[in-house]
């Protein structure tokens, strides 16, 4: 489908139309009455996608930068046309900027390991942030009981956002990265990733941004934030799972080592010496994720034709009614994200464990995520062990959150007592 | 799917949100953490032990109101029972919230058994066998400890 015809059909006047658009996606066709609101755990995948990668290995499928045979030479053409896809995605300066990894998990462990162990030594300090995953701590904290470097995390401010001015009072000349959420994946927060950009490199600091729920709901240009890496996974942009794509900017992702050794990797193999390829294949050992790359290719052309700008809009809508939605409701409380909170809901109801919240709503046929979301110090922050969060994709609407605060009401009676 | 109420019988939903013997023993002579890292409730089980006899048991925590019962239930049966009987007890109830093959009790301990039976309602929700579980795990461990502590994660 063309650009204009995709938009056409799917943004009405008002903007999205994502009961019609929930049409693209399957899963709503084989499990009727389900109301998806766990798309910050994964989203689910539309028609295009699903197909692109059965047709992929029932027309073109052989082993990729290696046959000369016709079918390597075009499964080799339709992944670098993948890689393609997302440096357009992101508006990369060159594709050579995009390396394919398995998620966004192994795109910051590629940093951690490759550029954090070569360029970085004792003392010199990597910046995070309470809003944190997991996934942009642990890697951190691996490296540092390696080589001795000191973890600094930035404190929130009251509001539950991250506080500038604290932040901005520990960046300092020992700073050597800044590894930062651009929207918290526990709370929906927004961080102004472009304000730390700029102030972490007048510190002389790089900076990594972890982009899993950003990517999906954000229009983004890692040109024009200036960022050194962008790290994004496939399957929240609606894509396989197994893929995602690391952004490095060209010069730095030239000067650091390998990560993974193997095939694909090298250029020259003597039992003395090897000789490795140039980025992005240096650091793509072994036979790559071939489909889910191409299906990622067909995700970001989904994305694109529905218009990410029309998505921002959409779901900025959806999340500013659910906020008011659920406030209404007696003895909830939504975990605050600062000024701006976008796709995700997270909240703590008054004496129900969010395990049972879920339990409830899934009765309901309303599917959330419950537990820490893998931002246990975040969690720690609010003092809570856990939330119920609902989160957001193209498909969802007003209606949605209405069940949603139904079935809230419905866990609210059950443990009234 | 079954009815949800099934699930949380009223006397679940009483039990989680009044659990009896939710209290800390200061000088127990066993003790354990139950840890379940999937939604990080977290539950400490006390023991006072005359011998053999469990004199006095004890928990405090947070937790689903399924793990919250599921300890306040297992406080309120374990209470004068020897070591043996606890450990038959749970052996019993593990297979009848996982699906085995429940072995038979004699007959007063068959009765107390018969207490837990609102917590079987798990069986039909996988997801939430370990909530139902995780006391009883934190029990065991403290009881292999031999008085030291002990820390046991449901995964």
């Amino acid at each position: 489908m063309t650009t204009a015809s995709l938009h056409s059909v799917y943004a009405g006047p008002g903007g999205f139309e994502p009961r019609r658009l929930r049409r693209e996606f399957p899963i709503f066709a084989n499990n009727p009455g389900l109301v998806f609101l766990d798309s910050a755990a994964s989203a689910q995948k539309p028609a295009s996608v699903i197909d692109r990668v059965a047709d992929y290995y029932r027309t073109d499928y052989a082993n990729v930068h290696r046959g000369v045979y016709r079918l390597s030479a075009r499964s080799t053409e339709l992944y670098e046309e993948a890689r393609e896809k997302v440096r357009r995605f992101l508006n990369a300066a060159d594709p050579r900027e995009i390396v394919f990894v398995r998620n966004t998990t192994e795109a910051i462990n590629l940093v951690a390991q490759s550029w954090g162990q070569t360029f970085l030594k004792p003392g010199d300090e990597v910046l995070i942030s309470v809003l944190e995953h997991h996934s942009n701590i642990v890697p951190w904290q691996l490296l540092r009981d390696r080589i001795d470097i000191r973890l600094v995390v930035a404190p929130l401010d009251a509001t539950g956002g991250l506080d500038l001015a604290a932040f901005e009072a520990r960046l300092s000349p020992h700073t050597r990265l800044v590894a930062i959420t651009h929207i918290a994946n526990a709370t929906g927060a927004v961080v102004p990733v472009e304000t730390i950009v700029r102030l972490a490199h007048q510190q002389g600091a790089k900076v990594l941004i972890d982009g899993s729920q950003a990517a999906p709901r954000l229009p983004l240009d890692v040109q024009a934030l200036g960022c050194d890496f962008y790290a994004l996974t496939g399957h929240k942009v609606y894509g396989p799972t197994g893929i995602g794509a690391l952004y490095g900017r060209y010069d730095l992702l030239a000067a650091m080592p390998p990560w993974q050794g193997g095939g694909e990797m090298i250029l020259n193999v003597t039992f003395e010496k090897t000789e490795y390829q140039l980025p992005p294949h240096r650091f793509e050992a072994g036979t790559p994720d071939i489909s889910g790359a191409i299906g990622l290719g067909a995700a970001v052309d989904f994305i694109e034709e529905l218009g990410r700008g029309n998505i921002f809009e959409h779901e900025e809508a959806v999340t500013g009614y659910g906020a008011d939605r659920l406030s209404r409701i007696p003895g909830l409380r939504l975990l605050g994200a600062g000024q701006r909170r976008l796709g995700i809901l997270s909240f703590d109801l008054e004496g129900v464990h969010p395990h049972d919240v879920a339990q409830i709503l899934d009765q309901h046929r309303v599917a959330v995520r419950a537990g820490h979301h893998c931002a246990q110090p975040l969690m720690e922050w609010f003092g809570l062990s856990g939330t119920t969060r609902a989160s957001l994709g193209v498909y969802n609407d007003e209606r949605d959150i209405d069940r949603l605060a139904e079935a809230i009401e419905a866990a609210r009676e059950m443990f009234r007592r | 799917m079954m009815d949800l109420r099934e699930l949380y019988q009223d006397i679940i939903l009483d039990h989680g949100r009044h659990p009896r013997n939710f209290r800390k023993i200061e000088e127990p002579t066993h003790f354990a953490d139950g840890y379940n890292p999937l939604c990080g409730d977290r539950v400490t089980v006390y023991l006072s032990l005359d011998g053999d006899h469990i004199v006095d048991v004890a928990f405090q925590g947070r937790g689903c109101a399924i793990s919250t019962a599921a300890a306040s239930l297992m406080t309120e049966v374990l209470k004068g029972k020897t070591v043996e009987e606890a450990r038959a007890l749970f052996a019993q109830f593990h297979a009848r919230v996982t699906g085995g093959e429940p072995a038979a009790l004699p007959e007063p301990l068959a009765e107390e058994a018969e207490r837990l039976e609102p917590l079987t309602g798990v069986k039909a929700y996988p997801a939430r066998v370990k909530c139902a579980t995780l006391s009883w795990h934190a029990l065991e461990a403290a009881l292999k400890s031999g008085g030291s502590g002990a820390t046991v994660k449901t995964e």
